[in-house]
């Protein structure tokens, strides 16, 4: 039998550490090589737009795992490296280094963690060059922001969905005057229901960010720095915004061109089965770049979060070994912004209803969405027990009434007991 | 700093000094405990960290507020001393701590 090159996994975030942590733990012998190119070792993004952006979490505690982790579970971590092309036929990757030839790597299994990248308007290259513009993404996106927000600042966040909230809220917490832009009319129009947003929508007004809804950006103004962003409802009635600081929070493209280019079919997202087989038989894809088959939801769906990139790490180590999958659960994620935190559980995308559980004045309230009497999605703000409730039933495909779920006389946990 | 004492789902126990500021489930994470997997890395958020706290050290530890308590609810084999180690914050009044590791989480 040939020698075995072992799995090379491309990308620094949480699906390549815990690809390769479930690999050892599965007693994966051969081995394990992580390709970031990114210049620190893999850390917690989710910070990135919350505690870490106030300097609220040290640097020190963003790393997913300590350097001994890497050395001990005999994990070669490669930093700084641009993997230029993959070559699946070949069994090999081609990387490239600053000041460095290209050189091959080779492979007997290949994982595509890579990620996704933030969009931006079509910027021409004057405006481009400006200073004072950001995405949120990497940890030197969120230390260039800070940086930036050490000024005096009148700050315009473009887009209204989680991301671009949370950079509100951080920015509104830390001082100075904060406009949000959304194309859509409303709040977190991809992701939640009319009824977060709303309530999402007041609570940031009430601390003195302003909205403007279905206003898109289309530019910036400035000469060195940016003192403006040109938006409207229109790219030919577009006005001046003034705005020292602009962050783009519009969503992510998934990195599919390594895949692409070796034959392998995306559709917004590397296409997988759930354990993250692509069409190749020696590639796999996982995490934000990947379009997984859900078992759950019976179709492909493209996620951005932890969970997902855990999950789909933790299936396609499985499917490396040729062990059992993994139990398969419902997605989440969740959202903290100033106080109030958001755990949302499901994909409220085709729901045909939803139902009210509590009042939002009150600050705790959770809003369901069913699909042909389904549970397919929550969202619970400070509300936990709704929350691993819904998770638990949505995983199950349990079918509650809208009349249980909107009686609050009934606890959560006797609810999912009985559905 | 405090020595904490993590006593894996495996039976093996790992005493480590865990610096003040930390949180339970960080000192954790940084020596490599096995069991416990903070997906959400601190936030409160998944109920992945979930540890008993020897009963000795309770008082110590205090117990958990409404959110953490709630969250606990729907974790499995909860116990009197559960808690979801992420609210633990670490200081030189833990210094002996010892925590047992749940066989699951979630």
């Amino acid at each position: 039998m040939a020698q075995s090159h072992g799995v090379l996994i491309i990308g620094g975030g949480h699906a390549a550490v815990q690809a390769a942590q479930s690999l050892r733990q599965g007693g994966y012998g051969e081995p394990i090589r992580i390709i970031s190119n990114e210049p620190v070792a893999p850390y917690q993004r989710p910070p990135l737009s919350k505690s870490y952006l106030l300097g609220e979490l040290e640097a020190d505690r963003l790393p997913l795992k300590p350097d001994a982790f890497y050395a001990e579970n005999n994990i070669e971590l490669t930093l700084d490296t641009l993997v230029s092309a993959i070559e699946p036929d070949k069994g090999r990757v081609r990387i490239e280094r600053r000041g460095a030839r290209s050189e091959h790597i080779a492979f007997s299994k290949l994982i595509l963690a890579t990620g996704a990248r933030a969009i931006t308007p079509n910027l021409p290259n004057d405006e481009r060059a400006l200073n004072g513009w950001f995405t949120l993404r990497t940890r030197a996106d969120s230390d260039a922001l800070g940086k930036w927000m050490e000024r005096p600042r009148n700050a315009v966040v473009v887009g209204g969905g989680y991301i671009g909230l949370e950079v509100a809220a951080a920015l509104s917490k830390s001082g100075g005057s904060v406009t949000v832009l959304e194309a859509a009319p409303r709040l977190l129009s991809r992701v939640s229901g009319e009824e977060v947003a709303a309530f999402y929508a007041r609570e940031h007004a009430e601390r003195g960010v302003e909205m403007r809804f279905s206003t898109s950006a289309f530019g910036l103004f400035g000469d060195v720095r940016v003192d403006g962003v040109r938006a409207g409802g229109g790219a030919a009635r577009a006005e001046r915004i003034d705005a020292n600081l602009v962050v783009f929070g519009m969503g992510v493209r998934p990195n599919v061109e390594l895949a692409q280019s070796a034959g392998i079919p995306c559709e917004d997202g590397v296409m997988t089965d759930e354990a993250g087989r692509t069409a190749h038989p020696d590639v796999y894809a996982i995490g934000d770049c990947a379009r997984a088959w859900n078992r759950i939801f019976r179709r492909p769906l493209r996620l951005e979060s932890v969970q997902n990139a855990i999950d789909g790490a933790k299936a396609c180590a499985a499917a490396i070994l040729d062990q059992p999958a993994p139990a398969a659960h419902a997605p989440w994620n969740w959202s903290d912004q100033y106080d109030i935190k958001l755990q949302t559980a499901g994909i409220s995308a085709g729901a045909d209803a939803t139902v009210m559980r509590g009042d939002p004045d009150s600050g705790s309230f959770a809003v369901f969405y069913l699909r042909a009497g389904e549970l397919v999605a929550c969202d619970a703000i400070n509300a936990p027990p709704e929350f691993l409730a819904a998770r638990q039933m949505i995983t199950r495909r349990a079918k509650p009434t809208p009349e249980m779920l909107r009686d609050t006389s009934t606890p959560m946990k006797t609810l999912a007991a009985a559905v | 700093m405090a020595k904490i004492t993590y006593i894996q789902p495996d039976g093996v126990e790992k005493s480590v000094d865990v610096d003040n500021g930390l949180s339970v489930m960080e000192g954790a994470v940084r020596n490599m405990v096995v069991g416990i997997d903070a997906d959400c890395g601190g936030a409160c958020a998944c109920a992945t960290c979930h540890v008993y706290v020897d009963p000795a050290w309770t008082d110590k530890t205090g117990t958990a507020d409404g959110m953490e308590e709630s969250m606990l609810d729907f974790a499995s084999d909860v116990e009197a001393t559960s808690r979801l180690s992420c609210q633990i914050k670490v200081t030189d009044a833990l210094d002996g701590l010892v925590v047992r590791i749940p066989r699951t989480q979630g």
